[in-house]
C-alpha cells in the first residue's frame, strides 16, 4: 500500500482553479519531486495534503486512510510535516524555540534537538538568534528541522531554494541524505530542475495544475522536461 | 510630603490598573482580539465575589477560589462559542460582539443589582495600613492588589516565556497558519488564552470591588483604564502593561491633588499625550507578540 | 474570460448608475418628504413632531455611524462626544452668541466638525479595536472638560432659552423642519460622498485592499474625510437633540448609550448600505416604543439581537429584503449592462460587504 495516494482532486480559490483532476502517489522511502513553473499548482498540492486548502473533489488517503476531512493540525499527528512556501519561521521566538514549536504533537522517533543540530550544524550555532533576525539560509535550515521534530513519515518541502543563494541551497540539501537514510518520505516541491532531478526517485511535473510528465529522471530527457515544464 | 504620598498612592493603585489590564493585553498578543466586554466581565466578578460574601460569609479572598475558575471556564465558553465564530466573520466581527457583550452584561447586572453602588466588605482590613513615614501610609489591602498585580505579571510573563503552552501561545500570534503546520489548534490556544484572561478579569475584579464602590455602569471606566495602562506601556509588552498601569495611576492620584475632581481627566490627558508623541508606548517589544 | 471578450463587451456596454428600482424610490423619497414637509399643516400634533424629530436623530445617527463602519471599516464607540459637542454647541451658539435657534445648528455642525478634524490625528494613531477604545477615551475627556466649563453649567447641564420668544406650536415645528432638512441632507451628502470617487475607491479598498492601494486610493486621507463628515453629522444630531428636548446635560448627551444605539441600528438595518441605517432606524424607533416597559431587558435583548445579527446575518434586515444587495434603492456603484432593455445582472458592486 501506497504512503500517500492523491486521487483525482480539483482545488479551488474562491472562484479559481488551481488544481484539476490531479493524482500522485508515493510509496513509503520514497522521493518524489514534483516540478513546475510558478502557478503550476505545485504550493495547492502541498498544501491540500497538510489540510490547508481542501479539495471540493477527489480523494486524498494517507497510509490508506480518507483525511480529506481532517483539520490540518490532526494531520501532524498522523506523520505528515510541511515545510511552507516562504518558511514562515515564527518571528518573535529564537529558532529553537521554533524547533520546539514543532515538537508539539510529541511524535517520537530519531529526531531530537541534538540530532538535529548535528545534521543542521548552522543551527547549532544560531539557536538563540530570533527568527526575525536570521538569514535566510538559517530560516530555512531552521523550517526543515522544525518539521523534522514531528518526526514525520512524509516531509513535505514547498520550494527550498527559492531566494537562496546557490551555495547555501546545497548545503541543505546536503541534508536530505540524512532524512532519508531515516525512511522518511520526501515530496520536494521544486522549481530548481536540476537540484529536484538529483535528490529524487521520481519527477512529476505540473503544467497549470494538471500533470504533463512523469518518470525516473534517469529515463526523462532535459528536452522532454522543458517542453512539459514550460507547456511548448 | 503630600506629594510624595500622592506617587506612592498613585503607584499602587497602578498595580490594580496592571492586574486589570493583563488579560486585555493578553487576549490582542495571542488573537489580535479586542475584548470590549472586558471591563464588564470585571464588575460581573465583582458582584459574584459580593454575592459570596454576603450570602455565604465566607472570607473576600476566600470567593477568588470560585469566581477566578468559574470566570475561567466563561472565558473557555466564551471564546469556544461566540468569539471563534466571530473572528472567522468579516473583521468588524469581534468588536461589535464584544462590544454587544458588554451591553447585555451590564443590564442584566442592572436588573439583578439596580445601579445603587455596591462594594465587598473586607471588615477591619479595609482601614488597616502601614505608616512608613510621619506623612505616607499605604493601606494594607491596596498594597496586597499592588502585590498581586506584580505576581499576576511576572507569571504570566513566565508562562509565556518558558512553558510549552506559552510557547505555542507566541508562536500562534506570530503565524496562526504555521502554527496549525506544528499540530497545533489554534481554536484551543485561543480559548486557553481567553480561559486565563477572564480568569485574571475575576481576580482583578474581586480587587476592585473591595476596593472602590462599583455598580453596572463601572465597566466603562474599567474597561478604558486598563485600555490606557496597554497603550500607555506598549503593545504586546507585559512588562510595559505593567508600568502602564503605574503610570495611570501616579497621573491620576497626583492630579487629584493638584486639581481635585479632575485626577481621572489628568489620566486621559498623559494618555493622549503619550498616545501624541509615543504611539508605540513607553515600553514598546522589539518584536511583534 | 479572455482578453478579445472582454474587448468585445466593453464595446456593446454601457455604464449606468441609476435602476428602475432606484427611480422610483427616489420618486417616492420625494413624495414623504413633501407630506412630511407639510405635515405640521396637516396630520401631525405637536408629540407626533417631536416623535418624528427623534426618528431623524436616529436615522442620522446611524447613517454616520454607518459611513464610518460600514464604509471606511472604521468601529467608533467615541460618537457621542460630537452628539455632546453639537448639543452643547447649538445651545452656546444660539444663546451665549446670539445667533438664534435656527442658524445655531449649522454652527453647532461646524464646530463638531473643527473638533472631530483635529481629535482625528490622535484617534488615527490606532486601528480596529483598540481604535474603537481610544474615540471612547477622546469622548470621555471632550464630556469631562465641558463639565468644568462654568458657562456650560458645569456638572448639571444647561437649558436652552432662545426659544422662549416662540409659541410652542412654532418652536416645535421650527425643530422639526430643521430635523427634516437635516436628515435628508445627511442622508444625500452620504449617497453623494458614497458615489464620489472616495466612496468608490472605499467599495474598492473593502474588497481587495492591496490592489486599491496600488491603484492610489489615498487611505489615511480618505478616512479623515469620512471621520470629520461623521463627526458633523452626528453634531447635527445633537444640535437636533439639544433644540427638540429644550435641555443639556453631560451625562445623556455623552453617554456611550448614544453609540450602543448607532450601532444597533446598523446591525439591524444593514451595514454598509445607505438603506440599511434608514431601516434600522425606522426598527429600533419602533422597538424602543413597544419594548420601553422592559427597561434594561430591552437592551439586553437588543445586544443579544445585534450578535446574532453580525453572526448570522452580517448583511442586516435590508439585506434579507434586498436579496443580498440585487435590489438597491439609493445605488452608489456603476452597472455594467451588455443591453439597456434587459434587466441589469451582469456587474454590481453595491451592498458587498
Amino acid at each position: 500500500m501506497p504512503l500517500l495516494e492523491v486521487e483525482n482532486i480539483d482545488v479551488f480559490y474562491g472562484d479559481v482553479q488551481a488544481i484539476f483532476g490531479l493524482s500522485l502517489t508515493i510509496e513509503e522511502g520514497q522521493t518524489l519531486a514534483v516540478i513546475g513553473a510558478n502557478g503550476a499548482g505545485k504550493s495547492t498540492l502541498l498544501k491540500s495534503i497538510a489540510g490547508l486548502c481542501s479539495p471540493a473533489t477527489g480523494e486524498i488517503r494517507f497510509n490508506g486512510e480518507r483525511i480529506n476531512d481532517v483539520p490540518p493540525h490532526r494531520r501532524v499527528p498522523l506523520g505528515i510535516a510541511l515545510t511552507p512556501e516562504g518558511r514562515r519561521i515564527f518571528p518573535s521566538l529564537t529558532l529553537e524555540e521554533n524547533l520546539l514549536v514543532g515538537a508539539h504533537s510529541k511524535r517520537s522517533g530519531h529526531w531530537n534537538l541534538a540530532t538535529l543540530y548535528d545534521t543542521f550544524p548552522l543551527l547549532a550555532d544560531r539557536k538563540n538568534r530570533l527568527g526575525t533576525n536570521a538569514s535566510g539560509g538559517e530560516q530555512q535550515a531552521a523550517a526543515i528541522a522544525r518539521a523534522l521534530m514531528s518526526n514525520p513519515r512524509i516531509l513535505l518541502l514547498d520550494e527550498v531554494s527559492l531566494g537562496l543563494a546557490p551555495v547555501v541551497v546545497e548545503q541543505i540539501y546536503s541534508a536530505l541524505p540524512a532524512i532519508v537514510e531515516q525512511g522518511t518520505t520526501v515530496l520536494v516541491v521544486e522549481q530548481d530542475v536540476n537540484q529536484a532531478m538529483k535528490v529524487s526517485d521520481r519527477v512529476q511535473c505540473l503544467l497549470d495544475g494538471r500533470t504533463v510528465l512523469e518518470g525516473k529522471p534517469s529515463e526523462l530527457s532535459r528536452e522532454r522536461i522543458a517542453s512539459a515544464f514550460f507547456g511548448i | 510630603m503630600q506629594w510624595a504620598n500622592a506617587i506612592v498612592q498613585g503607584v499602587i493603585l497602578g498595580g490594580l490598573y496592571a492586574l486589570l489590564a493583563a488579560g486585555l493585553s493578553l487576549m490582542f498578543g495571542v488573537m489580535r482580539l479586542v475584548n470590549l466586554a472586558h471591563g464588564a466581565l470585571a464588575i460581573v466578578a465583582a458582584y459574584m465575589g459580593m454575592v459570596l460574601v454576603n450570602k455565604t460569609g465566607i472570607p473576600p479572598f476566600a470567593t477568588l477560589l470560585i469566581v477566578v475558575p468559574v470566570m475561567a471556564l466563561v472565558g473557555w465558553v466564551l471564546q469556544r462559542t461566540l468569539l471563534n465564530t466571530a473572528l472567522n466573520r468579516q473583521a468588524l466581527a469581534p468588536i461589535l460582539v464584544t462590544f454587544g457583550l458588554a451591553v447585555i452584561l451590564q443590564n442584566l447586572m442592572l436588573e439583578l443589582f439596580t445601579a445603587d453602588n455596591q462594594s465587598i466588605d473586607v471588615g477591619s482590613l479595609a482601614g488597616a495600613s502601614i505608616q512608613i513615614t510621619p506623612d505616607i501610609a499605604v493601606g494594607v489591602f491596596p498594597l496586597i492588589t499592588f502585590v498581586v498585580g506584580v505576581f499576576v505579571i511576572a507569571a504570566l510573563q513566565l508562562y509565556l516565556a518558558k512553558t510549552t503552552t506559552g510557547r505555542a501561545m507566541r508562536a500562534t500570534s506570530d503565524d496562526r497558519e504555521a502554527a496549525q503546520l506544528m499540530g497545533i489548534d489554534h481554536r484551543h490556544i485561543y480559548a486557553l488564552a481567553t480561559a486565563i484572561a477572564v480568569g485574571l478579569v475575576g481576580l482583578a475584579g474581586v480587587f476592585l470591588g473591595v476596593r472602590t464602590q462599583f455598580n453596572p455602569t463601572f465597566g466603562d471606566v474599567t474597561l478604558i483604564f486598563a485600555f490606557e495602562a496597554v497603550i500607555i506601556g506598549g503593545l504586546g509588552s507585559l512588562w510595559g502593561t505593567l508600568w502602564g498601569g503605574i503610570i495611570l495611576g501616579v497621573a491620576q492620584v497626583v492630579g487629584a491633588q493638584a486639581f481635585p475632581s479632575s485626577g481621572v481627566l489628568l489620566g486621559h490627558i498623559v494618555f493622549l499625550l503619550v498616545l501624541a508623541f509615543r504611539p508605540t508606548g513607553l515600553f514598546p517589544k522589539v518584536v511583534n507578540g | 474570460m479572455t482578453m478579445s471578450s472582454v474587448g468585445s463587451i466593453v464595446s456593446s456596454v454601457k455604464v449606468r448608475r441609476s435602476t428602475t428600482a432606484s427611480n422610483i424610490a427616489l420618486a417616492v423619497s420625494i413624495v414623504v418628504v413633501i407630506a412630511l414637509a407639510i405635515g405640521p399643516f396637516a396630520f401631525l400634533t405637536k408629540g407626533n413632531q417631536q416623535n418624528l424629530v427623534t426618528l431623524f436623530i436616529y436615522i442620522i445617527m446611524g447613517t454616520m455611524w454607518n459611513l464610518l463602519a460600514g464604509y471606511a471599516g472604521m468601529v467608533s464607540i467615541g460618537q457621542q462626544a460630537f452628539i455632546g459637542v453639537g448639543a452643547y454647541g447649538v445651545v452656546y451658539a444660539a444663546d451665549q452668541i446670539g445667533i438664534g435657534p435656527v442658524a445655531a445648528i449649522p454652527a453647532a455642525l461646524v464646530i463638531a466638525g473643527v473638533i472631530g478634524y483635529l481629535v482625528s490625528f490622535l484617534a488615527f494613531r490606532l486601528s480596529g479595536g483598540y481604535f474603537a477604545i481610544g474615540t471612547w477615551v477622546i469622548a470621555e475627556v471632550i464630556k469631562l472638560v465641558t463639565t468644568q466649563i462654568q458657562t456650560l453649567g458645569a456638572g448639571s447641564g444647561i437649558s436652552l432659552t432662545a426659544f422662549s420668544g416662540y409659541k410652542p406650536a412654532l418652536r416645535i415645528a421650527t425643530v422639526y423642519w430643521m430635523g427634516l432638512a437635516s436628515v435628508v441632507i445627511a442622508v444625500a451628502v452620504t449617497y453623494l460622498l458614497m458615489r464620489s470617487r472616495l466612496g468608490t475607491g472605499f467599495t474598492a479598498l473593502r474588497d481587495d485592499p492591496t490592489a486599491a492601494a496600488t491603484l492610489g486610493v489615498n487611505v489615511t486621507r480618505g478616512k479623515r474625510i469620512i471621520w470629520v463628515v461623521a463627526a458633523m453629522g452626528c453634531g447635527l444630531a445633537g444640535a437636533l437633540l439639544a433644540e427638540n428636548t429644550l435641555r443639556v446635560q453631560p451625562d445623556s448627551v455623552f453617554s456611550v448609550q448614544l453609540t450602543a444605539t448607532m450601532l444597533f441600528i446598523v446591525v439591524i438595518g444593514g451595514i454598509g448600505t445607505i438603506e440599511g441605517p434608514i431601516l434600522g432606524a425606522l426598527v429600533y424607533f419602533a422597538l424602543e416604543h413597544f419594548l420601553i416597559d422592559l427597561g434594561a431587558w430591552y437592551l439586553v435583548i437588543l445586544g443579544i439581537v445585534a450578535i446574532l445579527m453580525v453572526l448570522f446575518l452580517p448583511q442586516g434586515l435590508w439585506g434579507l429584503i434586498s436579496g443580498r444587495g440585487r435590489i438597491s434603492l439609493f445605488p452608489t456603484g456603476y452597472r455594467l449592462m451588455t443591453n439597456p432593455a434587459t434587466p441589469p445582472a451582469v456587474a454590481t458592486q453595491d451592498n458587498a460587504v
